[in-house]
């Protein structure tokens, strides 16, 4: 299966995928079920190799599938393959292909960077020795001291936990890494770093990688394509100077942003 | 090979983990063992109320009582919280979507349980041993700890039921697995004979493997049946495990399907 791998051409296509959710809300004794529908339709591909953004307003969908394609969340509809294995009928496999770092670094917070590491990589498989070393390398690429190794989490700025977060998914050399706007919270220095190293792995780890963000210089920055979603569907799918070309009147891809979503990230946190 | 190493390795790390999250919680611990230190000094105190002839053998009877409970308690609450731990601390999604098999997981979660749950009751064991300074001479403690080996798996089986509950609902699934626990306490006669129970509730003590776990733990202490009176029971038990084990693990598995269709397997984001 291994060996299929490095034959595909496509690391990840989603076809036709839905997602609804249904919320139940008690009013007394009443029960009262909402729908909500998160996905519609979506279809993608992304070749290997290439970086691909998801930009979207809060709540447009951005999360949702990107945990359809890291195995925690079932479609309703449609299926997704990563490397030509269905991410259902080949989990596991799968699994070991991926990995993902969420917009919240999830650790558990009381144990220090190295016993989280320890973990994580455990769970993969990969040796302690080499994962501890492996860790100390990559966070000294992100600009992270040694020293913080042996701190608990809690005890570490938002941007450490984020870099740690980041060097527990890199840890099991994942062929398709799903970075789940890794750089929200991040100081200007540190988001800089972040981006250096992504496209760092993308040229050293032949990794394709797949980015949702809200911050549009990042967009530009990194990706060689740039998915816009809204209410759970693609409203775009180009390459960044294609989009700022077709919908941003050559000002840049806020404003194609705008025109594609028909708001922006600042009207959308007012009303959150 | 690389397959069952690289599952050997995720168990471990499992194992590793909650040990380590017991260093951090340091504080948390030395409260749960002084809570299980009193609470089992004080329910062998309701022995020394009795007349002189019937002191040392009701002393033991609650000790054993509360010592298992401790030991079965411990291991159903820290596999059936395992996943409410993890969502606690907001890494269910990381756990979950390792490339390891469900039962390695489960497997990991349950052998720290049994590690950490002999641990504490030793512990418990031996302030007894130093509050109470009761001697058994006719008590077979290999067959005592015979039956508790044989009780674990059952124990398991429920556990993975009861971590069900968190994974249905985010919201009450943890609390609700404490009414498992509790109906548990109530049915297997932990402090006193199943035989004083109502009729209506005694057929649930037949159904709790700790009912069979207690009295054969007390007629090895008691009354020093050999091992071989209750190598049957500790067998009944053994097979007991050998059903709701897998059991559990298939009802365990369909919850998490369920929950990655509803999107409940994290509550938030």
């Amino acid at each position: 299966m291994e060996t299929d791998v490095l034959n595909q051409a496509l690391a990840l296509e989603c076809h036709h995928i839905w997602k609804v959710f249904s919320n139940t809300n008690h009013h007394g004794w009443h029960r009262i079920v909402t729908k909500t529908e998160a996905i519609c339709g979506i279809d993608l591909q992304v070749p290997r190799h290439q970086i691909l953004g998801i930009l979207g307003p809060n709540g447009s969908g951005k999360s949702t599938l990107i945990r359809m394609m890291a195995t925690l969340l079932i479609p309703d509809q449609g299926t997704i393959s990563v490397f030509g294995m269905d991410v259902l009928r080949h989990r596991m496999e799968v699994r070991r292909l991926i990995n993902r770092v969420s917009v919240e670094a999830s650790f558990f917070k009381k144990l220090t960077a190295r016993e989280n590491l320890a973990y994580a990589a455990g769970l993969y498989g990969v040796p302690n020795l080499r994962a501890q070393q492996e860790a100390t390398r990559i966070l000294e690429r992100l600009g992270m001291p040694k020293a913080k190794l042996v701190i608990p989490l809690e005890n570490l700025s938002r941007g450490q936990q984020q870099k740690i977060a980041i060097a527990r998914a890199l840890l099991t050399s994942p062929t398709l890494m799903l970075l789940d706007e890794p750089t929200t919270g991040l100081d200007p220095t540190s988001r800089r770093e972040v981006q250096d190293f992504v496209l760092q792995v993308r040229a050293e780890h032949d990794a394709t990688i797949l980015i949702s963000t809200h911050d549009m210089q990042e967009a530009e920055r990194l990706c060689d394509r740039i998915a816009i979603i809204d209410q759970g569907r693609f409203v775009a799918n180009d390459s960044p100077t294609e989009l700022i070309r077709q919908w941003g009147e050559n000002r840049g891809l806020e404003q194609a942003f705008f025109r594609l979503t028909g708001r922006d990230f600042a009207n959308e946190e007012e009303s959150l | 090979m690389i397959a069952m190493e690289r599952e050997a390795r995720a168990l471990g790390s499992i194992v590793r983990r909650n040990f380590h999250l017991i260093r951090r919680y340091l504080g948390w611990e030395v409260v749960f063992l002084f809570y299980n230190i009193v609470n089992t000094l004080t329910i062998g105190l309701i022995g020394l109320s009795l007349p002189p002839s019937q002191r040392a053998t009701t002393v033991v009877y609650l000790a054993i009582g509360a010592l298992l409970w401790n030991f079965l308690s411990i291991l159903f609450q820290e596999i059936a919280n395992a996943v409410s731990w993890e969502r606690w601390e907001g890494t269910i999604e990381y756990s979950f979507m390792a490339p390891i098999h469900r039962l390695t997981y489960l497997f990991g979660v349950c052998l720290y349980a049994v590690l950490y749950g002999l641990l504490r009751t030793m512990v418990v064991l031996l302030a007894i041993m130093f509050f109470f300074h009761v001697s058994i001479r006719h008590a077979d403690w290999m067959g005592a700890l015979l039956v508790l080996m044989g009780s674990v798996l059952p124990f398991i089986g429920l556990g993975l039921m009861g971590a069900v509950l968190p994974l249905i609902s985010t919201e009450r699934g943890a609390q609700a697995t404490q009414i498992i626990q509790g109906v548990l306490l109530l049915v297997s006669g932990v402090y006193y004979p199943v035989s004083v129970l109502p009729m209506w509730l005694r057929w649930f003590s037949y159904a709790s493997p700790a009912t069979y776990t207690l009295e054969a733990s007390r007629s090895a202490i008691l009354q020093g049946r050999s091992i071989g009176s209750v190598a049957g029971i500790s067998l009944e038990l053994l097979l007991s495990g050998f059903i709701l084990v897998p059991l559990g693990l298939w009802i365990f598995t369909s919850a998490e399907r369920w929950a990655m269709h509803r999107g409940t397997l994290k509550r938030n984001g």
